[in-house]
């Protein structure tokens, strides 16, 4: 049997790997040819066939007739009808923003795309957006504000292992994306520091050489701090400052509001510390600062990636060689998910959808008038806000996410689901969001499909079909040129990946993601090519900003910040902090991985996380169920007591659905420019729960 | 609670006329821009009575101890003041307020009317009156002596030790000693005089103030304690020393040190209520005139006159909440108040009550003292909660500590690591033998070591025959070395013979 090269289907750090079929399951094996993991591969994705294997796996179309009937299966062609019919006819009774679209962060380039063309041409909304505004949108909107150009990494990966030192922010690899800990294990040996800031001790923090434990929501000060602090000690890169930059003096006046005493007391981490942090960072010739979610899941995530980019570019980092700022992108096809037009203000190659330029672009393109290009619609959170409301969507097509175990506040969207008068949901398993819908589409998964996904680093890689797909599955390619033809939507619907890639490169040239340079030969080939790649003559951009930023005058933006604290503080009725996150063996919101049985079993449930001193006051036992309540509902998980956590904060992961979901407490404040909620921290109240909780009352 | 789905501003209890605010220090200055952050449109204008920009005191240190210039510590571009539809009077003082007339007169003449005025003047240096203290040309200090409080002063003291070889820094509190500290920096022999027996009394008890003398001693500062100076000797408008009970002390410069007094003239001639500050309730506002806040040094609440930048600028936020009703409901309850020394060499924190000993029942003392290595730790706790700490040395707890101080939060049972950093987080080596069947050798991959020992069992025999069956140490490679001293351990325990 051949071995298909291909690549992980979970993070975004997109692990190479090749399946090779055979009885059962495709034997996976982890390729060595892939910088990302250097033949290095996480639990997950040793397992990742056995998602192929699924016992609840979707084969046929489900469709209830009323709202109380249950789920039954149906035909493509009656579920496709009925869709294409209720979409029309809400659409002729409502307006076209009556019909709304919301995507994924795991959907290829090609799918990405397709969607966002199917939402403005075919169904003629505004109303698109995706789950990735859950994941990296506040790095990215300060990305853009800073250097023009919003791409995960600065260069590739591989230079974080030859890096003198990288602090990394709210972010734990170690558990999140194990293969890249590889590359900060290099720096480590070649005698770089690794420096972590994170309020929970976690497995990456226990190999830091530096670990910095603000308390929640108070990263934007900590950066100031550290800035000041660089300021202070004649730290700065001041012929960088004066020659690749604009705008210091203002944030060097912010940040005078920032000494250490000050800083210390807001985040609760020591001035040896904070000053020993810089000193690390300013030391060597080359450092990086990466920002993961826990810097940007907050109500002012913008703000907050934007005060280390300012530390990033005081210090000369970002366009030198080796060093920079990054964000470390979470879903798989994070990065490319949002480049190609699933984002609501967005269309194809990081365009704004406001921008008459880009309209009239992507219009030739797709072989319309760019009048009838929508405008910016709601961001995602807003979107689910408004479904079944009077002034929002009537119905909603779900590709590719979960939102009901996913999104802030998830009781009330789980509510504004209900209230639609139609819900279509595409996936291949019956996820808990799946199960609400009207319509059920079953796709082909991962290695069932091909097209491209671009990784952390910004590199654009081929995932190959490896296996054949069930019979009755359909990719959501041909969903979307199925319901675009039966909704006489102008313009081509290709149903072959290949086909679709070629209209993205027409439709991305000479926007900022563009990929007009690449082609599935080309990737194949060069073992994946970075954006931009304005030709094909042009070798792609492994480390962009090295000679100008892609701003109107060169230059790097300097942002001046201020520290606001949580958007929900704690008090007398809700006294803890919440921060929510990830486990190794679960991926998002777990409708995969809890379904793949070595990975049920090595983390079977939800837990909260409490610290010794915590339980003891509260009475609760290690393993006791504990309910949280927060002022948007309660969970009930399992007690787990360790001494890594502050003892004023606890850490829930919110992989799971029911009872114990993380994401009925989140509080959804959002970030003012990236849209993004207050994942990270809010204010929760714990006690013991059942029996032996009404023994300790 | 912000959703931050609702964030229309609301406005119902914002002030109806112009806020006029009477000085642009850390209080006045941090109070123009939080309105500004809060309200786009309220008119405001702002007195300064330097015609500086706003600059950031706590730096002042820096700047006497060369690590800051003094253009780099502003903390408002004068730039901003336009763009942002502030009327900012810089370098004019304010001379009268009219509370009938609802205006204040400035020195250039001018007269603005307010609908709320808001004092923020804060507080000037005190000079004891000794006799030389008005022996300068122009009726105030003599050259060589000054006051160490502003900017200006800042400039003079650099000036004034340019070429200079001595300095008596008269008074050993918080601003003194980084005062002296910064002088010492700059090569000139340094005495402290102090009225009290220790140094920084108000913050630190005698044993850590005898810790500081020393450490201070080592940098090259000598401390004279229980010393009043009884007048400065002076020559040609010029000082030549102080006085003291036991003699003279000559130096070249005098820096006045003596602590600070509420800048409360206006207000008093205005016929406020005015105690050592201006009298506010917990809106700040005057408890004769509700059209009168004060905040700040300038301010006394609940018996309180604060005199750090903490305080002043939580005041600042919580009356831009009131004034522009953002907040109607905030309230200024009292700050606990956190003291940090900025002078190189000496770390040092000090909160709450620090004079504790170990005679109050109620009061539980955690103490360590290293005078050798200028170490002192003291950590005061009453029904489980901090009082008072004093950090010197060493901070590494600081962190913990402020947080355990300023919310009043229940004390970890690991009273060590209050004052030892990682004392409390210590790790046990992951030695092969020690550990559990059940212990979790890769977590990437979840292998426990029971796995691993099963393995070996079924014959691997070598680290690469381990991890390819197992999967251990193929995610992110960091448990390697935890394998190779497993299957060592292994093979080492085969080799034993068993009898």
């Amino acid at each position: 049997m051949t071995a298909t090269p291909t690549h992980c289907p979970y993070c975004a750090l997109q692990c190479g790997m090749t399946l090779t079929p055979g009885d059962g399951p495709p034997a996976v094996a982890p390729r060595e040819d892939v910088p990302a993991n250097r033949g290095g591969l996480c639990q997950k994705g040793w397992t990742a066939a056995d998602l192929l294997t699924v016992p609840d796996r979707l084969t046929a179309p489900l469709m209830r007739p009323r709202r109380d009937a249950p789920l039954e299966p149906c035909t493509w062609d009656e579920a496709l009808d009925r869709i294409a019919a209720e979409a029309a006819a809400l659409r002729a009774a409502h307006g076209p923003d009556a019909v709304a679209v919301f995507g994924g962060g795991g959907l290829t380039n090609e799918k990405a795309y397709q969607l966002g063309k199917f939402a403005r041409i075919g169904l003629g909304t505004s109303q698109i957006d995706y789950n990735g505004r859950f994941c990296m949108s506040s790095a990215a909107a300060a990305s853009l504000r800073a250097f023009g150009m919003d791409r995960g990494l600065p260069g590739p990966i591989t230079d974080l292992g030859r890096s003198d030192a990288v602090l990394l922010v709210g972010g734990n690899p170690a558990e999140t994306m194990p293969p890249f800990m590889r590359h900060l294990s290099d720096m480590r040996d070649r005698g770089g520091a690794l420096i972590v800031v994170d309020p929970r001790r976690t497995a990456t923090a226990r190999v830091a050489d530096l670990h910095l434990r603000p308390l929640p929501g108070t990263d934007l000060a900590l950066a100031n701090g550290l800035l000041h602090l660089a300021i202070a000690e004649g730290l700065v890169d001041e012929a960088y400052i004066a020659s690749r930059t604009s705008g210091f003096e203002a944030v060097r006046m912010a940040v005078n509001g920032y000494w250490p005493g000050r800083v210390e007391r807001i985040t609760g981490v020591p001035e040896p510390h904070l000053r020993e942090a810089v000193r690390l960072l300013a030391g060597g010739e080359r450092a990086h600062i990466l920002t993961g979610r826990g810097g940007e899941q907050h109500a002012n995530g913008v703000d907050t990636v934007s005060a280390f980019v300012n530390l990033a570019l005081a210090l000369g980092l970002p366009g030198r060689e080796g060093s920079g700022y990054g964000c470390i992108t979470g879903q798989g096809n994070g990065q490319g998910g949002r480049e190609h037009g699933q984002k609501a203000d967005q269309l194809p190659g990081y365009r704004r959808i406001d921008d008459p330029g880009a309209r009239a672009h992507v219009a030739a393109v797709w072989g319309v008038d760019p009048a009838v290009l929508p405008g910016p619609g709601r961001s995602a959170y807003e979107l689910l806000d408004a479904l079944g409301t009077p002034d929002g969507p009537k119905a909603l097509l779900l590709f590719g996410s979960n939102p009901v175990v996913s999104a802030p506040r998830a009781a009330a969207v789980a509510d504004r689901l209900d209230a639609l008068d139609l819900l279509v949901v595409a996936d291949f398993v019956p996820s808990e969001t799946a199960r609400r819908a009207d319509v059920v589409l079953p796709t082909t998964q991962w290695a069932e499909e091909s097209g491209t996904m671009t990784n952390l680093e910004g590199r654009v890689l081929r995932r190959r079909r490896a296996v054949a797909a069930p019979d009755g599955v359909r990719t959501d390619l041909e969903i979307i040129s199925a319901l675009a033809g039966r909704l006489a939507a102008p313009g081509k619907w290709s149903t072959d990946p290949a086909e679709v890639f070629e209209e993205l490169r027409a439709a991305s040239a000479g926007g900022p993601a563009d990929y007009a340079g690449i082609t599935y030969g080309r990737i194949e080939r060069e073992g994946g090519v970075f954006w931009p790649c304005p030709s094909e003559d042009h070798p792609g951009t492994p480390r962009p900003y090295l000679d100008r930023f892609p701003t109107p005058d060169g230059r790097a933006r300097f942002v001046p910040v201020e520290h606001r604290g949580p958007a929900e503080d704690v008090d007398a009725a809700y006294p803890v902090y919440l921060t929510t996150g990830r486990v190794l063996a679960q991926y998002q919101s777990g409708a995969q991985t809890r379904r793949v049985a070595a990975l049920a079993e090595a983390a079977p449930a939800p837990f909260v996380e409490l610290h010794p001193d915590l339980a003891e006051r509260l009475g609760i036992a290690d393993g006791a169920d504990v309910r949280l309540s927060s002022r948007r509902g309660s969970a009930t998980v399992r007690a787990r007591l360790t001494g890594d956590i502050r003892d004023d904060t606890v850490f829930v992961p919110f992989h799971w659905a029911g009872e114990g979901s993380a994401n009925l407490l989140t509080n959804p404040a959002l970030d003012p420019v990236s849209r993004m909620p207050e994942f990270k921290v809010c204010a929760v109240r714990l006690e013991p729960a059942g029996p032996a909780g009404e023994d300790a009352s | 609670m912000k959703d931050g789905l609702e964030r229309e501003p609301m406005k119902a209890g914002a002030v109806a006329g112009r806020i006029v605010v009477v000085g642009n220090g850390m209080a006045g200055s941090r109070l123009v821009t939080a309105i500004r952050d809060r309200d786009r449109d309220v008119p405001l204008t702002v007195f300064g009575a330097e015609a500086e920009q706003p600059y950031n005191r706590v730096l002042l240190s820096n700047v006497l101890a060369g690590v800051a210039e003094p253009g780099s510590i502003g903390l408002v571009d004068p730039a901003w003041y336009e763009a942002n539809g502030v009327d900012a009077r810089l370098g004019v003082e304010v001379v009268a307020i009219d509370r009938e007339r609802k205006i204040v007169r400035a020195a250039d003449g001018s007269e603005t009317p307010y609908g709320t005025l808001v004092l923020a003047t804060g507080s000037t240096a005190f000079v004891p009156p000794v006799p030389g203290t008005r022996d300068g040309k122009d009726g105030g200090l003599p050259d060589g002596a000054i006051a160490f409080r502003t900017m200006d002063d800042c400039r003079a003291i650099v000036a004034a030790a340019e070429g200079a070889r001595t300095a008596v820094v008269v008074g050993g509190g918080l601003l003194g000693i980084e005062a002296a500290r910064g002088l010492v920096g700059r090569g000139l022999d340094v005495t402290v005089v102090h009225m009290a027996g220790h140094l920084m009394e108000r913050q630190l008890d005698p044993g850590a103030g005898r810790v500081l003398a020393r450490t201070l001693r080592r940098l090259g500062i000598d401390a004279d304690l229980d010393a009043t100076v009884t007048a400065l000797e002076v020559a040609d408008g010029r000082v030549r020393g102080v006085r003291l009970a036991e003699g003279t002390r000559e130096a070249d410069v005098v820096v006045m040190a003596c602590g600070v007094r509420p800048d409360v003239a206006l207000a008093r001639d205005a016929g406020l209520t005015v105690e050592r500050g201006v009298v506010v309730d917990a809106t700040l506002t005057s408890v004769n005139d509700p059209d009168v806040r004060a905040l700040g040094e300038c301010s006394q609440h609940d018996g309180t006159v604060y005199g750090l930048v903490a305080p002043a600028w939580e005041q600042a936020e919580i009356l831009a909440d009131l004034l522009t009703g953002a907040d109607p409901d905030a309230r200024f309850t009292g700050a606990r108040q956190i003291t940090r020394l900025k002078a190189t060499g000496v770390d040092l924190v000090s909160m709450g009550e620090t004079h504790h000993g170990d005679d109050d029942p109620e009061v539980e003392v955690v103490r360590f003292t290293d005078a050798g290595r200028g170490t002192y730790k003291k950590v005061a706790i009453r029904d489980d909660r901090v009082v008072g700490a004093i950090l010197l040395g060493e901070t590494g707890t600081a962190g913990t500590l402020t947080m355990l101080y300023d919310r009043a939060a229940p004390l970890p049972s690991d009273r060590l690591g209050l004052l030892f950093p990682g004392v409390g987080a210590a790790t046990e080596a992951d030695s092969p033998v020690r550990m559990p069947d059940a212990a979790t050798v890769c977590q990437c991959n979840n292998v426990s070591k029971g796995r691993i020992r099963a393995c070996w069992e079924d014959g691997a025999r070598t680290v690469e025959e381990v991890c390819a069956r197992t999967r251990a140490s193929t995610g992110c490679g960091g448990c390697r070395d935890t394998v190779e001293g497993i299957v060592g351990w292994l093979a080492d325990q085969d080799a034993v013979p068993t009898g």
